[in-house]
């Protein structure tokens, strides 16, 4: 019986022939990440509860700063100021400050950090997003980072995978953020329980780098350990001259076992949203048309890097955000800034009155820079919209496509772009 | 708290549904606070609707009886951290999200899976818990349930009383091969 790719990543990481859904591994970790909430606590629990004193290799992890940064009251700069310190008391290689990287799951595939075929870990269960650059790429908490902090390794148990096959292209608007909100809303939350999402098929072939990015950033929403996409050109072309070390790609094996086959028309799938407040509360949009915004937030892992900021720009110039709605735009990195800055798209989202921010989580876990208050209602584009996520336990949050996000801003209301882009822009 | 052989936790049971995902167990806006244990307990199961001030009607020693895909979402660990601050000695599921599973086996925090329990248990039941055993008592009902058993590497890790101090033997053990 042949292997797939994440049951081979394994198995390579723990030095074994060949491995099986259900085995318990102790696997050797590739690049590992954490940030300035999970620094604090992994960095504590290294050094007082498993006496290591330094990090097994300082060059195989990044240190980010982004959740509670640039920090919104002292306790969250005493965090930063724990996660800074210790990065360069242990001369962590890849440590980035506020003002240099941004969100982590958009500067670790940015800087060619994260990598085929590797065994990745990052103490944010996001880390998943790595997954497009086929490699294993999961989730995992404080302790756990620390283990890896101090072994350079970590157990996993190898997961049943879960195949799923795109056929044909996406529609005109429709993107791989409604792709994978159909496919969440299929399998629901729990639907991938602990599971690998391997993700193949022709439609693939035409979603850029970005937007696998997107769907396999997403994989935890469906509950799965990792989501996993085969090497291609497209992935070829992304790691060009930026890739930090040499990378063996892998493949699935002809005859490897899936625990379940899933089979999607990527044609017939609509422009989605997932309404409150669960990510698997799918609705095609047509079901949500007209309801009345507060806010709208353009930011996150999922979807604020540089082709989705061109998009909702695309939508934006030269027309206005509705009186009675705020648009927030947070770029996904300070190198997506930069671009946006060079192409002009800061300059358009300002003159639509939208509010344009440093790169930061912020208010996509209701952090800081957006909280929603009681009774409000946002429209995201991020991954997640739990009661209480983005603010106060009764606000509403639908999530959606940066295009649709942009429109509605515009509507005041939720609606398909085309609607937006019939009416003729003001003049500037 | 560490599981240790033979303990056998006794506390009234507290119930939710499925999907408690970790910003209802413990909202982002006091992961600040993640270092502060009190505030954590404080602050535990606060978003879960219509359950603000849960924390303070906690006895020390009850347990938290949950639906499926429990502790799903972000992969902070103040979570299983947050509910044992609050006073919560164990957590029966009928199954866990996986990073919170792993959480709690690493700090060495009781959990079990069984969907019996969940199905069964009701608000306020008088529970014991045989961890040992994974036998759950429901005394009011005069029921009583098995949980999953763990695999052996896990059982293990939950006896040293989680992960860390697995580390230190490993740490210790290569130090003693790089000496040899």
């Amino acid at each position: 019986m042949g292997m797939n790719m994440t049951e081979k990543i394994l198995a390579r990481g723990a030095g074994r022939e060949s491995v099986k859904p259900g085995d318990l591994l102790l696997a050797k970790v590739d690049f590992a990440m954490g940030h300035d909430l999970t620094i604090p606590p992994a960095s504590k629990i290294m050094r007082e509860q498993m006496g290591a004193t330094r990090v097994w290799d300082p060059e195989r992890l990044a240190v980010v700063q982004d959740h509670f940064q640039p920090a919104k009251d002292t306790a969250s700069a005493a965090l930063g100021k724990t996660t800074r310190d210790w990065a360069r008391a242990m001369g962590i290689k890849w440590y980035f400050e506020v003002g240099d990287g941004g969100i982590c799951h958009t500067v670790l595939p940015e800087r060619g950090l994260v990598l085929p075929g590797e065994l990745i870990v990052g103490a944010d269960s996001h880390s998943c997003t790595y997954g497009a650059l086929n490699n294993f790429a999961t989730g995992v908490g404080s302790t756990d980072l620390a283990c890896v902090l101090s072994l350079g390794e970590l157990w996993f148990r190898v997961p049943e995978t879960l195949k799923f096959v795109y056929h044909n292209r996406l529609s005109e608007w429709v993107e791989a953020k409604d792709l994978i909100l159909a496919v969440i809303g299929h399998l629901t939350v729990d639907g991938a329980r602990s599971k690998a999402m391997e993700h193949t098929g022709e439609a693939l072939k035409h979603i850029d780098m970005e937007g696998r990015l997107t769907m396999t950033n997403m994989a935890i929403e469906a509950g799965a350990k990792n989501g996993i996409m085969e090497y291609d050109e497209v992935t070829e072309a992304f790691l060009k001259g930026i890739a930090k070390r040499p990378y063996t790609p892998v493949s699935s094996d002809p005859d490897a076992a899936y625990e379940k086959v899933f089979e999607f028309d990527a044609e017939k799938v609509e422009l989605s949203v997932a309404k409150p407040m669960s990510p698997d509360a799918y609705a095609p949009l047509s079901e949500v048309i007209g309801t009345k915004l507060d806010q709208v937030f353009i930011g996150s892992c999922t979807n604020s890097r540089i082709g989705d900021l061109r998009r909702a720009a695309a939508v934006l110039k030269g027309r206005r955000v509705h009186p009675h709605t705020r648009l927030l735009i947070t770029p996904s990195s300070t190198e997506t800034a930069r671009m946006a800055e060079r192409e002009g798209l800061i300059r358009i989202f300002y003159d639509a009155g939208a509010s344009w921010t440093v790169s930061t989580c912020g208010a996509c876990l209701g952090g800081h820079m957006g909280v929603l208050g009681e009774g409000e209602t946002c429209l995201s584009t991020t991954n997640r919209n739990f009661p209480g996520r983005m603010g106060h336990p009764k606000a509403l949050v639908y999530l959606s496509n940066p295009v649709v996000a942009a429109a509605s801003a515009v509507a005041g209301e939720i609606i398909h772009p085309a609607e937006i882009m019939k009416r003729a822009p003001v003049a500037v | 708290m560490t599981a240790e052989r033979g303990l056998v936790l006794r506390g009234n049971s507290w119930k939710f549904g499925d999907n408690v995902d970790t910003d209802q167990i413990i909202p982002a806006r006091y992961a600040i606070y993640s270092m502060d244990e009190k505030v954590l307990g404080e602050h535990a199961m606060e978003d879960v609707p219509d359950n603000a001030g849960w924390s303070k009607k906690v006895l020390a020693g009850d347990i938290l009886v949950a639906g499926s895909n429990f502790g799903c979402g972000s992969s902070r660990e103040i979570a299983p951290v947050a509910i044992r601050a609050a006073g919560i000695s164990a957590v029966i599921a009928d199954s866990f999200a996986r990073i919170f599973f792993r959480n709690a086996i690493n700090i060495g925090y009781p959990i079990l899976q069984c969907p019996q329990a969940a199905e069964a248990v009701r608000q306020g039941d008088q529970l014991e818990i045989d961890l040992e055993e994974g036998i759950i008592k429901n005394l009011t009902q005069g029921d009583e349930y098995r949980a999953d058993a763990f695999p052996e590497f896990m059982t293990e890790l939950i006896h040293m009383g989680g992960l860390a101090p697995w580390v230190r033997k490993r740490l210790a053990e290569k130090e003693a091969a790089r000496s040899r």
